[in-house]
């Protein structure tokens, strides 16, 4: 028998400074705009087991029942193993389509399969998007904060973000029409708003009910579309529920964006688009070219497991379990953050936005938090500029109450040095501000998102 | 031969660390040598002694890997590894203790003045702040003693801006430094054995500061090899770089970071090991020397090995 020869290289030798270039010349001009990098290799080390992190986006998978799983995926296996593991169609299944209109419906939204696509998660929804309406050089507009893994794929496609400040009611949209107003005059058209009305990631706001209507007002009068993202809107823990943007628009100008990932699992990446027909044309012709179509072997599994009918059940556990751990952090925070730091006190969803004094930057914080083995992300990513540099999200949905306890706490504990720091070097004392008011469990967003007097109206 | 490659580690610079790793052992394999891959932690005596490599190739940046602590444990072991030893590690990567090796041995460095932070938490060091902003004047620069990568390099044009940015580097080390800005050009002198390989100098794009970001991002700083100098400006640059080299004790290899002022070159800094991933400045140099990556790879581990024969 011959010698079996030795395993290729993992990477050529073509890594020269000059074959760099060479590729560099190559290079499209759009990823001259992909951000990158320092942050990323700073959330590299997160990646370490000592470290609590509450930088991660994830839902509890540890609490879906793994027999449940197994039971699902033979049967799959048993009565439907050829066709689970073809190709399927381009908009995906229609049994898929069946359970998204049966989730969308669990929000009080009406909708037509037709209208449906089925996305490699939602992330996919958001490129589609983009990839079917934005030019180079147009105008996208969003929120700051905004959820830090849309902005690479709106730079991806070259468009302008402009960000639209949130307040504890999300969307500034008095500000929105000024900047509506502003690009009429300068001839421009935004091609759309992006936004997460419900429990935002990162900020965990919420828009008011008054801003959806107002938002979709807007839409219809500027002929502009709304792209919802709405991956949290069943993990509400307190309040009542407020009509989607896609409920009150009733589709026309309204692209929704869903996922299975935060009621079921990212793993399976499984998510999902509704437009209009003229535009879901075109969203399907560019996920024929993207990946042709999502996953079939998933989309039996969400057949499978909604088919069992326990779905809202399973939701209502998550919702539970991520309800005490967000009381669990807030607490926390009362308990080890400094006076002048500001949080947000979502109703549902997976975060927490809170924000330090001015001179604090929480990318360098988070140098600093990692040698106290806990990690969150730096307010930086959620914004195009140098804004949200002292705010940061904090995670509490992956991880359990002990970990919350103690990972808030170390937080804390690298801020105050930082605080008495500043305080040292500038002989004032930033730690005098008035105690924050007790948070009144049902009033929305109690404590300021941000600083007092900055919120206008 | 059996080479151990480390890398990794707990320092922030872990991921341009692993980079260098990954790129370092594909070469060491091309040269037809049997590579250990071990990312630092918790059980890297207990590996070492395992494994019993010949030589170690330390592909690690930042605090833990380049200022001397993996060093020190290599030489109790008593396995040779590459670049500088542990002492010599330790003076490179503690700026303030590099910037007063080379002032005492009479080489040119910008001003500046260090602090910890207890200095001005139980001392009162911040009612001396004045008196060293006059000395070193605006804009200055504010930096972690011990850091890479520009991480926490901050400037301060304005003494308002001054406890923001020691708030900043303070996050990375217990001992920052104030410096004078010198203005000029920045370049790099990347020393192999006792010979300096031509000179790199960064361009930054757009006015962009030479930040974390720029330094690692293919496009964002423009790197020019050999540097555009006459040669007085290289004979001066080299001279400084050399005798800064022997000032630190380094030995293998080095990176020596300066500016090149109307006054002439200004050590910022030496790094004892410096990136060897795709963008970095010591390959780059090499390759100008008309050295492949591999002829760079085999020449520092055989410094390693035959020290004296450099």
């Amino acid at each position: 028998m011959s010698e079996v020869p030795p395993p290729p290289h993992r990477r050529r030798a073509h890594t020269s400074t000059r074959d760099l270039e060479r590729y560099a010349g190559l290079f499209a001009e759009r990823t001259g705009v992909m951000r990158s990098s320092a942050m990323r290799d700073l959330m590299a080390i997160t990646a370490r087991p000592e470290v609590i992190s509450l930088a991660g986006g994830l839902p509890d998978t540890s609490t879906f029942p793994p027999q449940s799983f197994a039971a699902q995926m033979t049967r799959i296996a048993q009565e439907s193993a050829a066709e689970a593991l073809q190709y399927g169609p381009t908009e995906g299944f229609e049994e898929t389509k069946d359970c998204i209109v049966e989730v969308m419906g669990a929000e009080g939204m009406l909708v037509d399969p037709h209208d449906v696509i089925v996305t490699t998660g939602g992330q996919q929804a958001i490129d589609l998007v983009c990839k079917t309406l934005v030019d180079p050089g147009d105008v996208v507009i969003c929120e700051a904060p905004t959820y830090p893994g849309a902005v690479p794929v709106f730079c991806s496609y070259q468009a302008e973000v402009v960000q639209v400040e949130c307040d504890e009611d999300g969307m500034r949209v008095d500000e929105l029409e000024g900047l509506l107003e502003r690009l009429r005059k300068e001839g421009r058209r935004p091609k759309f708003v992006y936004s997460v009305p419900s429990f935002q990631n990162p900020a965990g706001v919420t828009m008011s009910l008054q801003r959806r209507q107002r938002l979709v007002e807007l839409a219809r009068l500027h002929e502009l579309l709304v792209v919802e993202d709405n991956p949290y809107g069943l993990l509400r823990y307190s309040g009542e529920p407020l009509p989607p943007l896609y409920q009150l628009d009733g589709g026309d100008f309204v692209i929704y964006i869903g996922t299975f990932s935060k009621i079921l699992s990212p793993g399976i990446r499984l998510g999902w688009a509704v437009a209009p027909p003229p535009v879901m044309e075109k969203i399907v012709l560019g996920k024929q070219a993207a990946d042709l179509c999502t996953s079939t072997l998933t989309q039996y599994f969400v057949r499978e497991y909604f088919a069992e009918g326990r779905w809202r059940q399973y939701v209502a556990d998550l919702v539970e379990i991520y309800r005490g751990r967000r009381d669990t952090m807030i607490a926390a925070l009362r308990e080890h953050f400094p006076a002048a730091a500001t949080w947000t006190e979502p109703r549902g969803g997976l975060f927490i936005w809170a924000t330090l004094p001015e001179y604090i930057d929480t990318g360098d914080l988070l140098a600093k938090a990692l040698r106290a083995d806990v990690a969150f992300v730096p307010g930086q990513a959620a914004y195009i500029d140098e804004r949200g540099s002292n705010s940061m999200r904090l995670n509490f949905s992956g991880v359990s109450d002990e970990e919350i306890r103690e990972g808030v706490r170390r937080i804390g504990a690298v801020v105050a040095e930082q605080v008495e720091l500043y305080e040292a070097l500038t002989g004032e004392s930033g730690g005098t501000v008035a105690a924050r008011p007790d948070a009144a469990e049902d009033e929305e967003n109690v404590l300021p998102f941000r600083k007092a007097g900055e919120a206008g109206g | 031969m059996n080479v151990a490659v480390l890398k990794g580690g707990r320092s922030l610079e872990r991921n341009v660390s692993l980079r260098s790793g990954a790129r370092v052992e594909d070469a060491l394999e091309r040269l037809g040598h049997e590579v250990v891959a071990l990312d630092v932690g918790g059980d890297l005596v207990k590996r070492l002694t395992a494994e019993r490599p010949d030589v170690a190739f330390v592909a690690m940046h930042g605090v833990g890997g380049e200022d001397g602590t993996v060093q020190e444990l290599l030489e109790i072991l008593g396995i040779p590894f590459t670049g500088p030893a542990a002492a010599a590690c330790a003076r490179c990567m503690d700026k303030s203790l590099a910037k007063h090796a080379i002032r005492e041995a009479g080489l040119p460095t910008p001003d500046w003045f260090a602090f910890n932070s207890t200095a001005f938490r139980e001392l009162g060091a911040a009612d001396a702040l004045g008196r060293l902003e006059q000395s070193l004047g605006f804009p200055l620069v504010v930096k972690p003693s011990r850091g890479g990568s520009s991480l926490g390099v901050r400037f301060a044009s304005a003494p308002g801006e001054v406890p923001q940015a020691l708030v900043s580097a303070f996050s990375y080390d217990d001992r920052v430094l104030l410096e004078r800005f010198v203005d000029g050009r920045e370049v790099a002198v990347s020393v192999l054995g006792e010979e300096a390989l031509p000179i790199v100098e960064a361009i930054p794009a757009q006015g962009d500061r030479y930040d974390f970001e720029a330094r690692y991002e293919i496009g964002r700083t423009r790197f020019v090899c050999p540097a555009d100098l006459d040669d007085a400006q290289r004979g001066a640059i080299e001279e400084v770089a050399l005798a800064t080299y022997r000032v630190l004790g380094c030995s293998g290899f080095a990176r020596i970071d300066l500016i090149l002022a109307a006054e002439g070159p200004q050590v910022l800094e030496a790094n004892a090991i410096p990136g060897l991933t795709d963008t970095s400045l010591l390959p780059q140099a090499a390759e100008a020397a008309g050295m492949t990556f591999e002829d760079l790879v085999a020449k520092i581990l055989d410094l390693a090995l035959h020290p004296a024969a450099a």
